[in-house]
């Protein structure tokens, strides 16, 4: 076998500039789709760990009524004593944090500019508040503040307020009024998700229950767990009457869906990158073909079999998909690599709650998708060289002999 | 004892809807230790004669028995396994591997037989010795002159002590020394080894040193010659 790749080898170097330029176009579409496979996973990644972080948690306990779109504070459709439900669910193993959150709409006013927000009341010490605490500036609100507020920074940098500024608000009460007080900037936020900072504000749940007029009640109890695959068997341990319990699964359909549908996406284009530099090895091997016909009718004559005329067509391939793959691989690994670091920056993308992304896209390479595609490639490309290489076999030694 | 032996044989290549019938049924015996030399004119038949008895080709019809095996119906691999053992071949065009050196050439035959590195070793500078190429064993096509090729070529035809070798206007690229030397080497070699030597040619250097000749016209053969020791 190893003469197989010497006599390989030196035929590649026949005509050096072209195997350059054939391993060249392999090194490339493997160097970019092992940056497509880290773009993809690092989005993913990003979206499903900002959506479950800042939008769903792991699981959610919410009235059997409750409807998340409307943002209703209607008692009818709230759960009472919240901080007694959510302190009963923290107790349980699998939980790392739950708290209570009280959801309603209002507008946020400073100077002569209005914008919507959702108001959530929040327990402040609560670890699953800590995205909120990494403030651009000020300090975060306190359980008892009953004047201060904490807002985003594109809501901040839109309204032109800075801490310590006042802002009105408006809010939509629990008998269907409009109330309104002004708040003291205490905090500004940034999670590093613009679509969603910009449209949200954050006061002590003590205050937001009063303020709407929502009594002793909560939206939801959002709960964080030490590991979100346990979520099932949590759901069903937390189950009660009146109640229903959502997990991470149910509240991020599109999220899950969107998911499980990347690994399909991303098959499909690595099949047509693949496809195409592909061609150009085999177009490289057609070439060395047409151009060694009548080598390939000595090595006929001199008894070489059809099978070890393929092997010797493979073996250049093979040699060639070596070179271009791991050459491509390095450089694929060295821009993940390096934007997994510093991030793709792609701004506010606009996205809705369903599916929150990061400002900044890190990308994040796996191994086993390294692998995987390093796999599929050669793969693809000795499958592919297998055209040539049985041309190449079937020729007839007379024939081949007095080809050029 | 024969080597090859050819009987009635036809064979018809057919272009388009034009048939040329390049032998029209030829008999032939090759015997043991012989050293013939096919002649006629271009297109007389000699070369798709000899590409026949190489099992390169198939005859239309007839019948083509190779050191006692009938070859018309072997198939391709099977062809090539006969060729392997028994049959070597030196060609009118230089015809060695480019990429790889004079004692790698030599040495191809060995390996496609499957022979171990000691093996190879010790029969690839034997055959460079007898045909005084040890001090070029390293070089490769493009550093060798043509006889120098030619001289690699015969070694690596003599490689798996075939039975047979048949060599196509051997001498037909080469000056008139080189030429000499290269049938000086298998004339030596033919006498040493007992070899089979088989030549398509009508160059009279190559003629001289035939025991037998063959002689072709339009597709018959219309001298059978007689072995004469030479």
């Amino acid at each position: 076998m190893m003469n197989y790749f010497k006599m390989a080898y030196r035929n590649l170097g026949r005509h050096r500039r072209r195997s350059i330029l054939s391993g060249l176009a392999l090194a490339m579409g493997t160097a970019l789709l092992m940056f497509i496979a880290a773009f993809f996973q690092g989005e993913m990644r990003s979206s499903m760990e900002t959506t479950l972080r800042l939008n769903s948690g792991h699981i959610q306990v919410q009235d059997a009524d409750y409807d998340p779109d409307k943002l209703s504070v209607a008692w009818e459709y709230l759960i009472e004593n919240p901080e007694q439900v959510a302190a009963q669910i923290e107790a349980i193993d699998q939980v790392r944090a739950a708290t209570p959150r009280l959801f309603a709409s209002g507008i946020v006013s400073a100077l002569d500019e209005s914008i919507g927000v959702q108001i959530m009341g929040i327990v402040p010490d609560s670890s699953a508040n800590d995205p909120y605490r990494q403030l651009v500036s000020g300090e975060f609100i306190t359980a008892d503040d009953r004047e201060g507020i904490v807002i985003g920074y594109p809501l901040a940098e839109s309204l032109g307020l800075k801490v310590g500024d006042q802002l009105n608000l408006l809010v939509n009460t629990s008998e269907g009024n409009v109330d309104e007080q002004k708040f003291a900037v205490r905090g500004i936020f940034s999670t590093g998700t613009t679509a969603y900072d910009k449209g949200i504000v954050l006061l002590p749940l003590a205050k937001a229950q009063a303020f709407s007029g929502a009594g002793n009640h909560a939206s939801i109890i959002f709960i964080l767990l030490k590991d979100r695959e346990q979520a099932d068997v949590v759901a069903a341990a937390i189950q009660g009457s009146g109640y229903q319990v959502k997990t991470w699964t149910e509240l991020n359909e599109l999220l899950v869906l969107v998911n499980d549908f990347s690994n399909a996406y991303l098959m499909i284009i690595n099949l047509i990158i693949l496809g195409v530099t592909a061609t150009v090895i085999v177009n490289t091997l057609l070439m060395s073909v047409f151009e060694r016909t009548r080598e390939i009718g000595i090595l006929s004559a001199i008894g070489m079999k059809g099978r070890q005329v393929v092997t010797l067509f493979l073996a250049e391939a093979s040699l060639l998909a070596s070179g271009g793959i791991t050459f491509g691989s390095l450089i694929g690994w060295a821009l993940s690599a390096y934007f997994g670091k510093v991030g793709v920056y792609f701004g506010d993308l606009g996205i809705s709650n369903d599916m929150l992304l990061q400002d900044r896209i890190y990308t994040y390479l796996t191994l086993e998708s390294a692998v995987n595609l390093i796999i599929t490639a050669f793969i693809i490309t000795v499958l592919a060289s297998l055209y040539p290489a049985r041309m190449a076999s079937r020729m007839e030694p007379v024939e081949a002999l007095h080809g050029n | 004892m024969e080597v090859a032996k050819l009987t009635d044989v036809t064979r018809v290549y057919k272009i388009g809807e034009v048939e040329t019938r390049a032998l029209n049924g030829v008999s032939l015996t090759i015997g043991n230790g012989e050293f013939t030399s096919l002649v006629g004119p271009s297109g007389s038949g000699k070369t798709t004669l000899l590409q026949l008895i190489g099992c390169l080709d198939q005859p239309t019809s007839g019948k083509v028995v190779i050191d006692g095996k009938e070859t018309t119906n072997l198939n391709r691999n099977q062809r090539a396994d006969l060729r392997k053992g028994t049959i070597g071949f030196v060609f009118q065009f230089f015809a060695l591997i480019p990429t790889l050196t004079a004692y790698e050439n030599a040495e191809m035959p060995l390996l496609l037989n499957g022979k171990n590195a000691a093996e190879r070793k010790q029969r690839v500078m034997e055959l460079l010795k007898a045909v005084d190429m040890t001090d070029r064993a390293h070089h490769r096509p493009d550093q060798l002159s043509g006889g120098q090729q030619q001289r690699v070529a015969v070694a690596r035809a003599l490689a798996t002590n075939p039975k047979l070798i048949l060599a196509d206007e051997p001498t037909a690229n080469l000056d008139t020394e080189n030429g000499e030397q290269v049938m000086e080497i298998m004339k030596k070699l033919n006498k040493e080894t007992g070899t089979t030597f088989v030549f398509a040619t009508h160059d009279p250097r190559v003629i001289k040193y035939a025991t037998r000749v063959v002689t072709l016209q339009d597709g018959l053969i219309t001298n059978n010659g007689k072995a004469s020791a030479k």
